[in-house]
């Protein structure tokens, strides 16, 4: 593939901006709009745009393949692990209440804690996804 | 910890499910799946047992207060379902473990086992969710991860079952997404309690009966009630020996019990009785228990010879629904329960046959009784069962089935029911014959035994075919106790 | 008339869900019945999407000023849905992939002729 300057020069212009409001949305979702699925559809999309221009090796060298399984099943087990931990605490299963000292601090936590771990794993699940299918061909 | 067995008899399977995926291979992924299905299986025990004890268990999520939050809410309908369920899962498993080794490549076996839990999760997630939205979601999870399992046989036909079943299956649960939509419109609830007490004041709505509409199609189709059927025998058929064995056993129940929530609990009885859908069921349970069971007659392939079979079953619930009695609804479940000992004791026989001889044709098992005497007992007293001779689970579902339409007077049904058996007797025979009376094939290499670790398996629910033929109180008790729950005020 | 504009949304989601349902139904393409379930199950999300809202509403977020806001919960519900409709065509996609690969084909009809003329 020939390299060409403008989606080079654009591309790392533009990827750590989507990085950047990937973070924002995954943040902000406790207070505004946003939360875990769109921040992590949008992170990935920030490394498939890297993947596009740069060619699949690289992207493959930043995220490597089995990272991003153990990555896929940490989200879930974080998001499963909030709603276990709220039941030794004496809560019912994702009562964030008695995650914190009162009850906001608690579900501020909670729903933060919950959301990390959706955006973790829409992001791996999403590239794990891409580089199946992108992948495919080469071998 | 007593009041959070019924969550966590979801949890446990979801947590354990992405662990497994990135455990080593080897044999840590089944150990570790084989202990967490035993574990889901004393919950359900326990949990059923506590439900008859102390009636109705409410959990709610989050600790938002229903109808808001939700709801789980477990009666003797959803602890039975549940526990049959698990059990055939902690059942499955050991016999996973050499079966799987031999039938799905090994880098692909924690990924397998995965697949597996998390098919676990939503099944147990459908049965215990008072929720009728995270119903679908749960449903979808089941489905999803059946899809891929289902994809994981050996020939390319299973590909293409799979992609059929992906196809129908979706169109079912969007159908089903439709109706709850619908209905949420017009009750502005989810919660299948709450949506009960709402309905009978906006019955007289198009809305809420095109929802119902949209809700029974889409159901039907994941039940594979006659004739929405036809993803199922190429599903069964084309899926490694435990994935069939498996869905068999648990994933149509599942579907049935739905049904049952949906028709009597959240919808009320003289709705349900005054829309044609029972006359609908009871004739497309008779059409299904015919059609099918002659389709069976005519199969090649072992595997699709019992999928048809299992379709001819459903019609069998199916009828007990459409009667919409006390009986009739506990031949359903009755019949529930013993489909899924007699369907996973079979399908686990016929999986060591592939095990042993690599095919399920029926011109390829000639005088395979002869070597392999265990798993041809397994299949002869699994085949007693489901032909319903006394003495079998199977008499029991189909006394109480038939007393149910003699009590409505329906002779057209009892007719089918008993046609019905004396086909089974046909394919079963069929089945029999080939196994122990065709002169072996000259070309074969000696076949042994099936080992010890499926055989187990394959007994133990031989065993509970017979034990439950001759002990009742368990499953017409707690049968009767949830048909009382369901209702069926039909006279 | 008012019967058509009124419920305009509601005629967007029919149409969409008899043109995904009659694609799914009629096309023998593999990847071309996917294209059609993703409509199907679009017309679902806005069947859903359009339920909650209310007029004049604003997006369900306390802020000063606003009386009025849209119904949240449908739209919670929808995410749900959208990320099964994404995980659902990824893994038939996949399905496609490995049926091109083992047929060399993804037209329905040949892949059946391919399995039953052996």
């Amino acid at each position: 593939m020939k390299p060409n300057l403008i989606l080079h020069v654009i591309a790392k212009f533009i990827i750590p901006l989507i990085l950047l409001f990937a973070l924002y949305v995954q943040f902000h979702g406790d207070f505004g709009p946003g939360g875990g699925f769109q921040a992590g559809v949008i992170f990935s999309a920030a490394i498939i745009l890297y993947s596009l221009v740069f060619g699949l090796e690289n992207a493959e060298k930043i995220i490597p393949h089995h990272w991003l399984r153990i990555l896929a099943s940490l989200g879930v087990v974080i998001y499963a692990g909030v709603g276990i931990e709220s039941l030794f605490l004496g809560g019912n299963y994702l009562d964030y209440t008695f995650l914190g000292s009162n009850q906001i601090a608690g579900q501020h936590l909670g729903i933060l804690l919950v959301e990390l771990g959706v955006g973790i794993t829409v992001a791996s699940a999403m590239l794990i996804l891409f580089f199946a299918f992108a992948g495919r061909g080469r071998e | 910890m007593g009041n959070h067995i019924s969550l966590l008899l979801v949890i446990v399977p979801l947590i354990a499910a992405p662990l497994v995926a990135v455990l080593p291979r080897g044999r840590l992924p089944w150990a570790a799946s084989f202990f967490v299905s035993v574990v889901c299986a004393v919950f359900a025990g326990i949990q059923l047992w506590s439900v008859l004890q102390g009636g109705v268990i409410s959990y709610e999520l989050g600790g938002w207060a229903p109808p808001w939050g939700i709801e789980y809410r477990i009666d003797a309908v959803n602890a039975f379902v549940a526990l049959i369920v698990a059990v055939i899962a902690a059942l499955t498993l050991p016999y996973a473990l050499h079966s799987v080794e031999r039938e799905i490549p090994e880098e692909k076996i924690p990924t397998f086992y995965s697949a597996l839990l998390l098919c676990l999760t939503g099944l147990l997630g459908i049965t215990q969710t008072g929720d009728i939205f995270n119903v679908f979601v749960f449903l979808e999870i089941s489905s999803l991860s059946s899809y891929a399992l289902i994809s994981l046989g050996k020939s390319r036909q299973a590909f293409t079952s799979s992609y059929q079943y992906l196809i129908m299956g979706t169109i079912g649960a969007t159908f089903y997404l439709i109706g709850v939509g619908l209905l949420y419109s017009q009750t502005g609830t989810l919660n299948m309690q709450d949506m009960a007490n709402i309905l009978p004041s906006v019955l007289h709505l198009n809305t809420v009966e095109t929802g119902f509409t949209f809700i029974m199609v889409g159901i039907a189709l994941k039940l594979a009630l006659f004739p929405l059927h036809l993803w199922l025998p190429n599903a069964y058929t084309y899926a490694p020996s435990v994935v069939t064995v498996f869905l068999a056993a648990t994933a149509t129940k599942v579907a049935v019990y739905v049904m049952l929530r949906i028709l009597f609990t959240v919808f009320p009885q003289t709705f349900t009785i005054a829309t044609p859908a029972d006359e609908l069921f009871i004739v497309a349970g008779m059409a299904g228990v015919i059609i099918a069971s002659v389709y069976a007659i005519y199969q090649k392939n072992i595997k699709r010879l019992l999928a048809y079979s299992s379709v001819a079953q459903i019609g069998y619930m199916v009828l007990g629904i459409g009667f919409a009695t006390a009986t009739g609804l506990m031949a359903t479940l009755i019949h529930l329960f013993n489909h899924a000992l007699m369907k996973g004791a079979l399908f686990m026989a016929i999986g060591a046959i592939i095990y042993r001889i690599d095919s399920c044709r029926l011109d390829q098992i000639h005088g395979l009784g002869r070597a392999m005497p265990w798993t041809f007992g397994a299949i002869v007293l699994g085949g007693l069962s489901l032909i319903g001779v006394p003495g079998t689970a199977g008499f029991i579902s189909k006394w109480y089935l038939v007393t149910a339409a003699l009590e409505q007077s329906a002779w057209l049904p009892v007719a089918v029911i008993l046609i019905g058996s004396l086909l089974a007797v046909v394919y079963m025979g069929k089945l029999i014959e080939a196994l122990y009376f065709k002169p072996v094939t000259d070309n074969r290499k000696v076949v042994t035994e099936a080992p010890l670790m499926l055989l187990m398996p394959t007994w133990c629910l031989v065993l509970a075919n017979i034990y439950f033929g001759l002990d009742t109180d368990l499953t017409v008790g707690v049968a009767e106790q949830a048909a009382a729950i369901l209702g069926g005020m039909k006279p | 008339m008012e019967f058509f504009i009124g419920h305009y949304n509601y005629w967007v989601v029919i149409i969409l869900m008899m043109v995904g349902l009659y694609t799914v139904i009629s096309r023998g393409n593999l990847v071309k019945k996917i294209i059609g379930l993703n409509i199907f199950q679009v017309s679902v999300f806005f069947l859903y999407i359009s339920l909650g809202t209310v007029e004049g509403g604003a997006a369900p977020i306390i802020a000063e000023g606003v009386k009025v806001y849209s119904n949240p919960l449908p739209h919670v519900l929808i995410l749900t849905a959208i990320v099964v409709g994404v995980a659902t065509t990824a893994l038939a996609l996949a399905l496609v992939v490995r049926i091109k690969e083992t047929y060399g084909t993804i037209e329905e009809d040949e892949i059946h002729n391919l399995d039953h003329s052996l």
